[in-house]
């Protein structure tokens, strides 16, 4: 595959490297000082950052003014857009909006249903879903078009993306659907936080079979877990979360005070694992609200230095 | 058909506390089916607001009972054309539709909603009526297996499911069926999960609510 844009993301993993990205959800307020702190902890160790759009359903700063903010201190975003707060006037017009800031890398998402945030009353749009954000983008970029038809002068030019939860029921459609996901036009996947290795490495391989990591760059999503309560949330609280019992275990096993480092320590190990399989092109680092960690996880995993481009 | 729910009382009480005559307007096709509008709606009712007004000093006020065999047609609600005007409020318990059509007709009597009007569903069982169609005016069940994700999926993604699909479970209630899941169970069934690889393209919400007031104009048919 060949770079199509100037996204540094998509010419690092063109490059044949591992891409690093990781995320800086945007604060419940307007200070941008906020947003600046998060930023720097992740600077020169990934190749693009990406801004969640009212996560969880709960009102923040906006995902786009969020990468502006970024862009400015010369950093790489990657704008997650979901289709539950606009229409397709209003997303292809933050496209636009987007566009003219070049930010280049835009993740395309359902969003979380509105009964998880704070305006559980609130409607919801839906007018496009994530797979016909997907069509609408690259249709916006390669023709250079709206969806109603007519011209864009100065089409966007952006790496386009989408999410993939490899453990999501029913399994045998989780890659027919990742199939359609890059039918509709996404160029990588981010994939749910990994802790199932053994099933996610079962999803690569069919995908694999259907030649769809040739296709479209697979970055393996990885969250650290703080400590053994954290664990158990995710296993039980999250929906379409697949925690291992023995990964629970160890964390529980593990004494209070040393639980974080080894949420680390499994974090860094999967990401070793990952590193040597066939269609990995890179790794996804979520680490919530514990942005000081993904320094240290880049570095112990041996993705150090982040290679540079033109 | 369409599925209401009763209001509280206590909302219609709020509307008709001040009436001397109350005409209790009932319908005798989907609200009798879900046990919400129908003659036995109307009498239960009825009997609770005089039992109210009897104990607030009221006992004058009269409240009247009527089930109509529909209030979505002219010719049933043409019943009531010699009574209408002695009321100062009519509570139409029949779905929003018959409510309103109700309202237009006796133009000069304030007309009440008695119930919630909720969906278009079944009976899944006695007391237990879910949704099914949200008439979008684009019918897509041929490419669902029957299924329709614009109605049951919460999200209504025409190319699902979404990530947060467990167990045949919605992420948002685990009483409710992951629309998807059942659209894929039916593919699997009628042996049609190449339908579930096709990407949907963009719908055309135009036909839905987005397009405003809609109609269904037949030429064939009118007088």
């Amino acid at each position: 595959m060949s770079a199509k844009t100037p996204s540094k993301l998509e010419k690092v993993m063109a490059a044949g490297h591992l891409g690093v990205t990781s995320e800086c959800g945007p604060p419940r307020g307007s200070d941008p000082e906020v947003i600046r702190q998060k930023a720097e902890l992740l600077k020169g160790y990934v190749d693009a950052i990406n801004v969640t759009d009212n996560q969880t359903s709960v009102v923040r700063t906006s995902s786009l003014a969020t990468c502006i903010h970024l862009k400015l201190m010369g950093l790489e975003p990657i704008l997650q857009m979901v289709t539950r707060d606009r229409n397709r006037i209003a997303l292809q017009s933050d496209i636009l909006g987007a566009a003219s800031f070049d930010i280049v890398n835009l993740l395309c998402l359902s969003g979380d249903h509105q009964s998880f945030g704070d305006n559980p009353q609130g409607q919801n749009v839906h007018d496009l879903d994530s797979m016909q954000l997907l069509w609408t983008v690259r249709k916006m970029r390669d023709e250079g078009k709206f969806l109603g038809g007519d011209e864009i002068k100065r089409p966007p030019k952006m790496f386009v993306g989408a999410a993939a939860n490899p453990f999501a029921d029913p399994f045998e459609i989780r890659v027919p659907r990742l199939a359609k996901k890059i039918e509709a036009g996404a160029e990588f996947i981010q994939t749910q936080c990994i802790y199932n290795l053994e099933k996610f490495e079962e999803w690569i391989r069919q995908a694999e079979e259907r030649g769809l990591t040739e296709k479209c760059y697979i970055m393996a999503g990885v969250t650290p877990f703080k400590s053994a309560g954290m664990a158990k949330y995710m296993k039980n609280r999250v929906p379409g979360m697949d925690v291992p019992d023995d990964v629970v275990k160890r964390m529980s096993d593990t004494p209070k005070d040393k639980q974080a480092e080894e949420g680390v320590n499994i974090c860094v190990e999967t990401i070793q694992r990952l590193k040597e399989l066939k269609g990995v092109s890179g790794f996804h680092i979520m680490a919530i609200e514990w942005e000081e960690k993904v320094a240290e996880i880049v570095e112990r995993a041996g993705l150090l230095p982040r290679p540079e481009t033109d | 058909m369409i599925v209401a729910d009763k209001k509280p009382v206590e909302e219609i009480i709020e509307y008709v506390k001040d009436c001397e005559k109350i005409l209790i307007l009932g319908c005798n096709e989907c609200v009798t089916v879900c046990e919400a509008g129908g003659k036995k709606e109307v009498g239960v009712l009825a009997s609770t607001l005089r039992m109210y007004f009897a104990n607030h000093g009221h006992s004058d006020a009269v409240v009247d009972e009527r089930t109509l065999e529909r209030q979505c047609d002219h010719e049933y609600l043409e019943e009531i054309r010699d009574i209408a005007d002695q009321y100062d409020a009519i509570v139409s318990i029949a779905c929003g539709v018959g409510i309103q059509f109700t309202a237009e007709k006796y133009h000069s009597v304030p007309v009440y909603p008695g119930v919630n009007t909720s969906f278009l569903g079944v009976t899944e069982q006695r007391g237990l009526w879910t949704e099914r169609c949200q008439a979008c005016g684009q019918c897509i069940l041929a490419h669902t297996g029957g299924i329709c994700p614009v109605a049951r999926c919460a999200k209504r993604l025409l190319n699902g499911p979404c990530g947060g699909s467990s167990k045949g479970k919605c992420e948002i209630n685990k009483d409710l069926d992951c629309a998807w899941q059942l659209i894929i169970d039916r593919l699997k069934a009628i042996d049609r999960m190449d339908l579930y690889e096709k990407f949907f393209n963009i719908k055309d919400w135009s036909t839905d609510r987005a397009g405003g007031p809609r109609k269904v104009a037949r030429e064939d048919v009118q007088i």
